[in-house]
């Protein structure tokens, strides 16, 4: 009997230990892909035949006692990530057509880690939207309510690991499209710190903002891939030059004085009684194993969404240039003249929040109003990151909900652009500041998962995740599965 | 901030996007609102901050060897293209 509910780790154990094969477990999350993805629309494209062609490798490399704690372990990536002969799509009719030519990075680390890839996971247009409901290939469901949004953008790979679909799944995130949705979904989100991971193969929505991470059951599961993915790159001037620590390794700290700041600005009007309930009683478990929790105020927090609201479309209308029709991608039929040509294939390829967003950017960038709102973001962008830093003299980490409300229901959002920007009103702080957060799992509310949102300096990944650790071994919420699909 | 449908139609044109009759005015709605929304940024103190435009601070844009790292990849690249011939890729005419 294979186990579906098994972690990355247990599954790495089990393979090494000879209790079933790379091409078993492989054969068994494609069937669970088959059953389920009609239903939760998690997938983009399967891929059984690389799936399997990948397993068989590991296996070889297992018989002979090579590879490491992930060789032969399924993974699903986000369809942003560039899949060497494998369509990319980044949830957009622009890339409907795109056969990527290289692998991204990320997607190359963890193959030469002996993963095993199942396909390439749904999302919102070119990672914009907080509900996966943006994408060109329709809506994702949320598996602990079909009626309900997983959270976006990386909306796919989170109702494929919530649903065992795959064990673990990437993810990017610009304003919390990995921790959001791990929220939503009952899983363990990471968003490293900027730079820590190479942006080389992801597409880019917002330069300054992307990076690369996942979604998992487990801190342990997301040390393990952490360790596998990040480090320097030279194709990505952004990603930085510093050792990768053995995350695994870290895991087991004790709690005992760890300062833990609880950020005043997360607990206000507009967060549900229900996660504000379940975050506190997080909290009082942290201080009961000896933690000191300490009252800490960023004034400048509020002001994250409208800098993000500038910030984000400004860098998006510049990345999202390179769509031209010329090159690759859509283009429109019998273009009259070169005009028409990106006009109509501009307008044709891209859904409307993403030309929503485009306009907002370009809008921000254009002569006479660039001082008034972009470098005015720039600047309040600097007293955000300013708070932290602040923040950080006194605490170790900053603790506080991921998200205001559990899993809102499909369509409830889509009328009025700033309610759906708002729901990441807790995660794009440690995006502007390029800091490092994840999201676990602290309870349910009416049967929906709520997430504790753990926020640290920059480089901290290990402290972040030990001290997710701690909680997961004295709690059992990250073990929940979805009832259809436990 | 509130945009006409001039403004979207503007916006639109510089972006290089096909707007349609239907979608302009739920456009010049949203972006109006979101123009507001961002405004409040104007009621925060930010004389003599320095914009922030890069999250870690102290990254300088490294350089290389100016060194020849990469094969041709050219058939490859233009396999995903919508229009080539011999190498070149295609647009309409621009100059008659």
């Amino acid at each position: 009997m294979i186990p579906h509910h098994a972690t990355v780790a247990e599954i790495g154990r089990g393979l090494r230990a000879h209790e079933y094969s790379s091409v078993e477990i492989t054969r068994h999350f494609l069937g669970r892909i088959d059953h389920a993805n009609a239903s939760l629309n998690a997938f983009v494209t399967v891929t059984p035949e690389r799936a399997m062609a990948d397993a068989k490798r590991a296996d070889r490399m297992i018989a002979r006692g090579e590879g490491g704690p992930l060789t032969g372990v399924p993974l699903a990536h986000k369809d942003i990530f560039c899949t060497e002969g494998i369509l990319t799509t980044a949830g957009s009719r622009m890339l409907s057509n795109f056969v990527a030519p290289y692998d991204a990075t990320v997607v190359e680390r963890l193959a030469a880690a002996g993963m095993v890839l199942l396909g390439k996971t749904n999302m919102d247009e070119f990672a914009m939207g907080s509900s996966n409901e943006t994408s060109f290939y329709g809506p994702v469901r949320n598996p602990w309510d079909g009626t309900r949004v997983p959270g976006g953008s990386s909306g796919g790979s989170a109702a494929a690991v919530a649903a065992r679909l795959v064990p673990v799944a990437t993810g990017t995130d610009t304003g919390g499209s990995i921790r959001q949705p791990a929220a939503l979904t009952g899983l363990t989100g990471l968003k490293p710190t900027y730079g820590r991971v190479s942006r080389y193969g992801m597409i880019a929505f917002a330069s300054s903002l992307d990076q690369a991470g996942v979604l998992t059951q487990s801190a342990e599961d997301a040390a393990l891939v952490l360790a596998a993915m990040a480090g320097h790159d030279a194709r990505d001037s952004t990603s930085v030059n510093a050792a990768v620590p053995d995350y695994a390794a870290g895991l087991h700290r004790p709690m005992k004085g760890l300062r833990i700041g609880i950020i005043r600005e997360f607990f206000g009007e507009g967060l549900d009684p229900g996660v504000g309930s379940a975050v506190r009683a997080a909290l009082d478990r942290y201080q009961a194993t000896g933690a000191t929790l300490v009252d800490v105020s960023l004034p400048n927090l509020p002001l994250s969404v409208p800098t993000y609201y500038v910030v984000a479309p400004a860098e998006c209308s510049s990345n999202l240039s390179r769509f031209d029709g010329v090159r690759f991608g859509h283009r429109c039929a019998e273009p009259r003249d070169l005009m028409d040509l990106y006009c109509r294939t501009r307008g044709e390829g891209f859904g409307a929040e993403v030309k929503r967003r485009i306009m907002t950017g370009t809008y921000v960038l254009s002569a006479g109003y660039y001082d008034a709102y972009y470098l005015k973001a720039q600047k309040v962008r600097c007293l955000i990151n300013a708070d932290f830093k602040r923040a950080f003299e006194q605490v170790d980490v900053l603790m506080g909900p991921t998200t205001p409300t559990p899993a809102f229901a499909i369509g409830a959002k889509t009328g009025d652009p700033i309610t759906m920007y708002l729901n990441d009103i807790y995660t794009i702080g440690a995006n502007l500041a390029g800091l490092p957060a994840v999201s676990v799992p602290c309870g349910l509310v009416d049967g929906l998962p709520v997430g504790l949102q753990i926020i640290g300096p920059h480089f901290s990944e290990e402290r972040l995740l030990a001290t997710a650790h701690a909680w997961q071994q004295q709690t059992e919420w990250h073990c929940k599965l979805p009832p259809l699909f436990a | 901030m509130t945009l006409s449908r001039r403004d979207v139609v503007n916006i639109a044109l510089l972006a290089r996007l096909q707007i349609t009759e239907q979608e302009l005015p739920v456009y010049v709605g949203s972006l109006s609102a979101i123009l507001a929304f961002v405004e409040q940024l104007g009621a925060a103190a930010t004389d003599g901050v320095e914009p922030m435009a890069h999250p870690l601070e102290g990254q300088v844009q490294r350089l290389r060897d100016d060194q020849v790292t990469e094969s041709d990849h050219r058939d490859r690249y233009q396999a995903n293209a919508p229009a080539v011939e011999a190498g070149l890729y295609l647009v309409p005419k621009v100059i008659e």
